[in-house]
């Protein structure tokens, strides 16, 4: 069995990140990436990020995907990258159980930083299994990655930053997009992405949400209806929409799996965005040695799972004994960083979050 | 309603500009209503006429005396939410960023476009640019009708 020093679940931005801090203080790690290529969700993200220019703001994501990429490929004797491979198995004496292709390979590592981000959420209404009807993700998948339209129209539901602007490069795509539903009375997203949107022509429609999809093989229309305080539908209120693709982005949930298999302890956290690990400040789970970041921590931008990244990698990196030779400099650049990220309004749910996963549940 | 449709209402459109006076010469419009994490207009700013500080979550401020309505922050802003205007004698000069393709050509008349997403009027393309810099979002400079100051926001080409 081959044994390493560090082995980074998911090559994301949160796993890229920490691969190259790793390597920068003399680490070797390996990074597994199920996907046929690393860069996580950055590779389809095609708008313009925010955040300060330490987390690449004003670049589109699909080049933060190859300045993050580029950025280990500068180690080549640091940084070894396995694609097309899951870890199936995570133990606690750190073996991990990998299939790659038809292949079973059994390996052992002294720290794992897991890095396995988020999966979309999906919404539950009548006919919601008819083709058609997408998650947000892999509408987006399917633009940017391959070039395929998903449709000729669309309606999306959700008007979070995701909801919005996957609505944005729809049209950008050539596909007219009908409306935008929220459930919630207000906005969820940046409001710049809205305005955007909405002098393009189109309308969001808040405290509305899907009651039910029609179609013979595909989707074909779908009902809408207004929602109440209670988030009950409003008998009467109900509209129809004909349209080929209804597209949902309803928020995200961290992919905590491995955790469950090392019986690390979890903690539901709304906020977070739903089942979350219990982490140290040094963000290490209860399981020694077994490190997170990311959105499989709590559900946040990328910028702060770059920042995430790098943080766990400093850690990692003193832990095995290859202390990086900035790393007071770097951990205190690193948590201001994260603080500055989170400080705003948009960053409440995720201090409120972190407060609860702590346990310190004064109010701010 | 911002929160409820994206539409800023006109007096948080006006509080965004700056008095007339200054719009003889061009200026950059910030329609940046919100505390995000976000502070690329600030630092890309050739003229350090934009300030935000320390907590990139607060909006940016213009220093009208300092801009000189270059159009840098109109391609870096990532929310596409800053223009540039200037009163000429007989209409208004903008500069809006724009992602769509095929871009509008120059001398096109196209729509004019409120925040609500209708049609205003008609409107002529004067110039468009797309350098490297501009990172694929193109600056189109079009000539507007100067009733429509605190109306225009963007373009719709003709079918």
């Amino acid at each position: 069995m081959r044994e390493l020093d560090l082995v980074i679940i998911g090559g994301g931005p949160a796993g890229l990140s920490a691969a190259k801090i790793a390597a920068e203080s003399g680490l070797n790690s390996l990074i597994i990436e199920r996907d046929y290529k690393v860069g996580g969700q950055l590779v389809k993200q095609t708008h313009m990020f925010f955040g300060s220019e330490k987390q690449y703001a004003k670049t589109r994501g699909i080049d933060i995907a190859k300045i993050l990429v580029n950025d280990v490929l500068a180690y080549p004797d640091k940084v070894e990258i396995m694609t097309e491979t899951t870890v199936v198995g995570l133990y606690k004496d750190n073996v991990l159980t990998l299939l790659q292709k038809e292949k079973y390979i059994k390996i052992k590592a002294k720290a794992i930083i897991i890095a396995t981000g988020a999966s979309e959420k999906f919404l539950a209404f009548e006919n919601n299994d008819l083709p058609g009807i997408y998650g947000a993700g892999a509408v987006q998948t399917l633009m940017n990655v391959h070039g395929v339209l998903p449709s000729e129209e669309v309606v999306m539901v959700g008007s979070g930053n995701i909801g919005l602007i996957v609505s944005y490069q729809l049209i950008q795509a050539g596909v007219k997009v009908k409306a935008v539903l929220e459930a919630a009375p207000t906005i969820g997203g940046y409001k710049v992405h809205a305005s955007k949107l909405k002098r393009l022509g189109v309308d969001i429609l808040t405290s509305t949400s899907v009651k039910r999809a029609e179609g013979k093989d595909t989707l074909e229309k779908i009902i809408i209806a207004k929602l109440d305080k209670n988030w009950d539908y409003i008998p009467g209120t109900e509209e129809e929409i004909i349209v080929d693709a209804l597209c949902i982005s309803v928020g995200l949930s961290p992919l905590t799996s491995l955790l469950s298999m090392v019986e690390a302890d979890m903690k539901f956290v709304n906020y977070l965005g739903g089942l979350v690990p219990v982490i140290n400040h040094q963000h290490e789970t209860s399981i020694k040695n077994i490190f997170v970041a990311g959105d499989v921590c709590g559900v946040e931008e990328a910028s702060s799972a770059i920042v995430e990244g790098y943080f766990s990698g400093l850690i990692v990196a003193e832990r095995l004994g290859y202390k990086h030779p900035n790393h007071e400099e770097l951990y205190q650049d690193f948590e201001a960083q994260l603080e500055n990220l989170r400080s705003g309004p948009f960053g409440e749910k995720t201090r409120l979050g972190l407060k609860e996963l702590r346990g310190e549940n004064n109010a701010e | 309603m911002l929160n409820k449709n994206g539409v800023p209402s006109l007096e948080e459109i006006k509080s965004r500009f700056p008095s007339e006076e200054f719009l003889n010469k061009p200026k950059a419009i910030t329609e940046c209503y919100e505390n995000i994490p976000c502070n690329p207009c600030s630092t890309s700013c050739p003229f350090d006429a934009i300030y935000i500080g320390e907590d990139i979550n607060t909006p940016p401020v213009v220093d009208f005396e300092k801009c000189t309505g270059c159009g840098v922050c109109v391609y870096n802003c990532p929310g596409l939410a800053i223009f540039t205007v200037q009163k000429k004698e007989d209409c208004l000069v903008f500069k809006i960023p724009y992602e769509l393709v095929p871009y509008p050509e120059k001398g096109e008349i196209v729509n004019a476009i409120n925040r609500n997403g209708d049609i205003i009027g008609e409107c002529e393309i004067e110039k468009v640019s797309i350098t490297n810099r501009q990172d694929r979002t193109a600056l189109l400079q079009v000539k507007v009708a100067q009733e429509l100051l605190y109306e225009f926001i963007t373009v719709r080409r003709k079918l």
